[in-house]
């Protein structure tokens, strides 16, 4: 009986405190162990770039192949031209072991996040775009709001160009990121030859992998900025320890 | 905030104590069917544990990858290799006539082997794709025999769990588990693209693996050592540029 009016009491007296959080344990978790990994997957990325700066399509690619591009920095090996006179020192020990575990962390944290966003609706319920949000009209709406940098008028839901963009990312960029990753390893195609097939071979998925990783950078980059932009301690505040965000 | 409850006290508890047991079984799971990479200590020890046992599963009798022979690069890249000491300088003066693999350890007949001892084994081939850590690939031919063939007629020991080869460049060497040592793709490469293997491609003998990295692949063979455990190897676990700590399994 006590207890029951205790909680009433509380209940009365401020109404966020228990009103739901913004973010979900399992979001807020897997957000952070993914933020974790995508950037040690970064910095071991432009690591393991150095070694061989170089970009081909199809099978084959090495000095003596023709590339779609060369990226213009220094190299870690002597036999790639560079227009540098030195060579960096090999880094790649470290830096393919970090690269995998990465994955590995990314990979699981990210199983993790589709199977409870699927069982606790996530996806339905906050990023799938609602009906009435699916016109030109809010689009152009939303993309005026983030090339403005303007704060979203509503902070408690994500508008129709967040919903894509998370969407994206979720279900196209990272799961392209492992596709082509797994589709480099000689021993994994030697079971499922079709991944690489599929992508017209060995080096077209290394290419591949290197413009997918370039897109996942801009969306942090613009991310960071809309967060700082829309209240970064709000913001992060939301996403660690869970308070509900309120109306602005 | 939320009350802790005894329901979500239970919950966690019993959550965190599946998950701890759940840890040790896999750890145990993974030592007993051979799941553990040398290199499976360290912080990177769970990543490489995870690539290994998981690829190991999923690859274990799996062929890699084999082309035409148009796809055959026109220019295979040699990568840098170590000054040749006089030894081997005097080995290729004649002609590799007199260059010996020796293949010792757990086996029931310790042998060496001449080149032509090595082509009176069957002769077989492949089209297959070097793929190099470093992001470059190439793809040759090779024939050989495969290593299974040698280990046959030298009696490997059932207990026997690692193939330890050794290159006469100094300070390379490295090791492979007996699923890849068996595999019918691991070479005991002589020649390349219908030649002899040219030295800068690690002629008169190279050990062709090719469901893992170039790396793998070792130049100038001229002693296997079969063995149950790696402890007793100069280089730790036996890695081919412990001086680059380039991870054991290279299957990726």
């Amino acid at each position: 009986m006590a207890d029951s009016l205790s909680v009433t009491a509380h209940d009365s007296v401020t109404p966020a405190a228990t009103a739901p959080s913004r973010h979900s344990v399992l979001v807020r978790v897997t957000h952070w162990l993914t933020t974790l990994s995508f950037f040690a997957l970064l910095l071991s990325g432009v690591e393991l770039i150095i070694s061989h700066p170089r970009f081909y399509w199809g099978e084959v690619g090495n000095i003596w192949v023709k590339p779609l591009f060369q990226i213009h920095i220094p190299a870690s090996r002597a036999m790639v031209v560079t227009g540098y006179n030195y060579t960096l020192p090999d880094q790649n020990g470290w830096s393919r072991y970090l690269h995998f575990q990465s994955a590995w962390i990314l990979v699981l944290s990210g199983l993790l996040y589709l199977v409870s966003g699927l069982v606790l609706r996530h996806f339905r319920n906050d990023l799938l775009p609602e009906k009435s949000s699916l016109s030109w009209r809010s689009f152009a709406e939303g993309v005026r709001e983030h090339i403005q940098l303007r704060r979203p008028a509503d902070l408690r839901s994500y508008n129709l160009i967040q919903r894509l963009s998370y969407l994206g990312v979720v279900f196209g960029l990272l799961p392209l990121a492992v596709w082509t990753g797994l589709a480099m390893s000689p021993s994994f195609v030697s079971a499922f030859p079709l991944t690489v097939n599929l992508l017209g071979g060995t080096q077209s998925a290394r290419t591949i992998h290197f413009f997918d990783s370039l897109a996942l950078t801009l969306f942090v980059l613009v991310h960071v900025f809309m967060v700082v932009r829309s209240g970064f301690k709000r913001s992060m505040k939301a996403m660690t320890i869970g308070t509900p965000v309120e109306r602005p | 905030m939320n009350p802790i409850t005894r329901r979500r006290l239970i919950t966690t508890g019993t959550a965190a104590v599946v998950g701890a047991a759940g840890l040790g079984a896999a750890d145990h799971i993974a030592r007993r069917y051979g799941l553990m990479p040398p290199d499976s200590g360290g912080i990177y020890g769970p990543g490489e544990t995870l690539t290994y046992a998981s690829q190991r599963l999923l690859t274990r009798h799996s062929l890699a990858r084999e082309f035409s022979r148009s796809q055959i690069s026109p220019r295979p890249l040699q990568n840098v290799i170590g000054k040749p000491t006089p030894e081997f300088l005097k080995l290729q003066a004649d002609g590799f006539k007199d260059w010996k693999l020796t293949i010792d350890g757990m086996v029931a007949h310790p042998m060496s082997f001449s080149i032509a001892d090595i082509r009176r084994f069957p002769t077989k081939s492949q089209i297959t794709m070097i793929s190099c850590e470093e992001g470059w690939s190439y793809i040759a031919e090779w024939i050989g025999t495969p290593l299974s063939n040698l280990l046959a007629e030298v009696g490997v020991h059932p207990d026997a769990r690692s193939v330890v080869y050794r290159s006469m460049e100094k300070g390379w060497m490295d090791n492979v588990d007996m699923a890849d040592a068996l595999h019918p793709q691991t070479f005991v490469a002589y020649g390349m693209n219908n030649a002899d293997i040219p030295v800068p491609s690690g002629g008169p003998l190279r050990l062709r693996v090719p469901r893992q990295l170039g790396y793998k692949s070792v130049k100038f063979i001229n002693h296997i050592t079969i063995t149950d455990s790696l402890k007793n190897f100069a280089l730790g676990p036996g890695e081919t540029a412990p001086d680059f700590s380039y991870s054991w399994y290279a299957g990726i």
